[in-house]
């Protein structure tokens, strides 16, 4: 399956030229600034900008080309906008059943399985506008997925929502991937966001393409702007090792030999665990600190130094067994511990944050 | 109690107002959509050509209308040729002048709606399949459903309550053309006071029924429907 975007577009003060082929499988979180073009792409994909040319075909079907645009709803697509948009004069169960009367195939999941996932079941016979904003854009997802979509547009659903109801949604959608195999075309500018949900990026700015490609491999690359962000982290796959339950902590194995303690999560044993270590929580040391109140310290090979940086921070990349941690450094540190590529070091590492507990890779 | 010349009157007046009904909402609905949704220059011009029955003299209207309709028009002669029969002082022709003068009573309401439809929602709709046709059946008709019933009601209730056009186009034949508002100018020209206190009271009472159940939708929906023309 893929989704084929050949698109340029000039307006005043903006222009759009993406030109690639999407793997249209799983996660793909299409990320940049605001006003990178990123809504204007994913509108234009779901047929919403019928004016603008280009070429664009999904699997076999054309959707646009030269002599034609096939319109929104023959395009069998899910999309989810930033504000709800539910239908004001139905209640919830009248909005699922708007999109489940008119699904495009029956191998899509029910109303009760939608409704599970989303926990809206008990919101079926409220109006639409009597919900909060959070569980008003549940029920939005859940009226997507009822169409039985080929492919579901995203875009920023979560960025009007306050954070304990973007963190839920977050949870929801991570439900939705592990129970579904539509792909999904996700469109953020919160990092936090994709990096708990993406597979793939596809990392737009000024309406160019500036990189693709598996959101593990992206986020630690130093030429990219991903890492040169304020909250710029490193994503680390792992698996669960035990749980110290006198303690509140949960060990974790990287590539299956090196230790990492988190604040205790669930899960069993060997499951397969996604993790964050934001750049600015991890310092390097030269030796093995024994009397340390950081408990976690990793063996690790600087692998990259940015060079020709004005600031006063540096990037450092380090290999830690076969995966990559970012470190924030000032310059003056850099200078005053002598480091350089190849160099053998540790890392202490502040804080972990779990990004996945149900996820399989 | 009435006399049977005022029974035929008032059901010949029932039947014109719902004939012309029907057919401004025929007619009403595009012409009110594409209204609320051209970005033609000439919008205002149209607005202005739909709006002019409510402040021409009726009988301005209805002076140029039975020009149209003699025989010797091109109209009335297209008329002819194609019903057989002529067009003016015919039933017909008071139901093509009602449609002309009771259009606006039709358009505003349904134009003002229509244009406070969040365009949003049809985007909605249409990325879940909804055709325009299904859309408007789906979402237009529920969310603007006060404003067609409105609409309706002025159009039914303008259309009885008309008397210059019908004056000039239609004459005075009992049963083809001789509407509630003629009869009653009759009667009160022949001096039968009586007769004419049963028509125009009659007439009251119905006006402020149908008024007041136009308004008390507007108190449901405030938002959709401008009963200020009146």
């Amino acid at each position: 399956m893929s989704l084929s975007i050949k698109l340029k577009l000039e307006r005043e003060n903006f222009s759009l030229a993406i030109d690639t082929v999407l793997e249209a499988k799983g996660f793909t979180a299409v990320y940049g600034p605001s006003g990178a073009g990123k809504t204007t792409l994913l509108r234009w994909i779901a047929g919403l900008e019928p004016a603008t040319q280009g070429e664009l075909s999904f699997q076999q079907t054309v959707w646009q080309d030269k002599e034609k645009t096939l319109p929104p709803q023959q395009r069998q697509i899910g999309y989810v906008f930033q504000e709800p948009r539910l239908f004001p004069h139905l209640t919830v169960e009248g909005n699922l059943n708007y999109a489940y009367q008119r699904r495009f195939n029956n191998n899509g999941p029910s109303l009760n399985q939608v409704c599970e996932w989303l926990e809206i079941k008990h919101l079926l016979m409220q109006g639409s506008e009597q919900l909060s904003g959070g569980e008003q854009q549940r029920v939005a997802i859940a009226r997507a997925l009822l169409s039985s979509p080929q492919l579901i547009l995203m875009d920023e659903p979560l960025a009007s929502l306050d954070k304990p109801s973007k963190q839920r949604i977050i949870k929801h959608l991570q439900t939705l991937q592990a129970n579904m195999a539509t792909p999904i075309l996700y469109v953020s500018h919160d990092f936090e966001e994709v990096s708990q949900l993406a597979d793939q990026l596809l990392l737009i700015d000024q309406g160019k393409i500036t990189a693709q490609g598996p959101l593990l491999e992206l986020s630690h690359r130093i030429d990219l702007p991903l890492s040169h962000e304020e909250n710029a982290a490193s994503i680390i796959d792992a698996t669960i090792e035990q749980h110290d339950r006198s303690n509140h902590l949960t060990e974790l194995l990287i590539d299956n030999h090196l230790s990492l303690w988190i604040t205790a999560i669930e899960g069993r044993e060997d499951e397969p665990v996604r993790i964050r270590i934001p750049a600015r929580d991890v310092s390097i040391n030269l030796e093995r600190a024994e009397h340390s109140s950081i408990l976690n310290i990793l063996p690790a090979t600087i692998a990259e130094i940015e060079q020709s940086d004005s600031s006063a921070r540096v990037l450092i990349k380090l290999k830690v067994a076969h995966q990559y941690i970012l470190v924030r450094l000032t310059h003056k540190s850099v200078t005053r511990l002598e480091l350089t590529v190849g160099q053998q070091v540790y890392a202490q590492i502040k804080t972990v944050a779990l990004l996945t507990d149900q996820r399989e890779h | 109690m009435l006399p049977e010349q005022d029974l035929t009157a008032i059901v010949l007046t029932i039947k014109l107002a719902a004939v012309t009904t029907v057919i401004l909402l025929a007619i009403g609905t595009p012409l009110a959509w594409w209204l609320a949704h051209t970005r033609n220059r000439g919008k205002a011009l149209f607005e202005a050509i739909v709006a002019l029955p409510l402040v021409l003299p009726p009988t301005v209207l209805g002076f140029y209308l039975l020009l149209a309709f003699s025989p010797t028009s091109p109209f009335g002669q297209f008329w002819l040729g194609a019903t057989g029969t002529p067009l003016a002082f015919s039933f017909s022709a008071l139901v093509i002048g009602s449609v002309l003068y009771s259009l606006p009573f039709v358009i505003q309401p349904l134009q003002t709606s229509f244009e406070q439809l969040p365009k949003k929602l049809f985007e909605a709709a249409s990325t879940m399949g909804a055709s325009f046709k299904d859309q408007f059946i789906s979402l237009v008709l529920p969310q603007c459903k006060r404003s067609f019933i409105t609409a309706a009601s002025l159009g039914f209730a303008h259309t009885i309550g008309e008397f210059g056009v019908v004056l000039m186009i239609g004459g005075n034949i009992p049963g083809e053309t001789q509407v509630l508002s003629i009869s009653l100018y009759d009667k009160v020209e022949s001096l039968q006071y009586s007769e004419a206190h049963w028509l125009a009271g009659g007439l009251v009472i119905f006006s402020l029924l149908l008024l007041a159940f136009i308004y008390s939708l507007k108190r449901g929906d405030a938002k959709s429907t401008r009963v200020g023309l009146l």
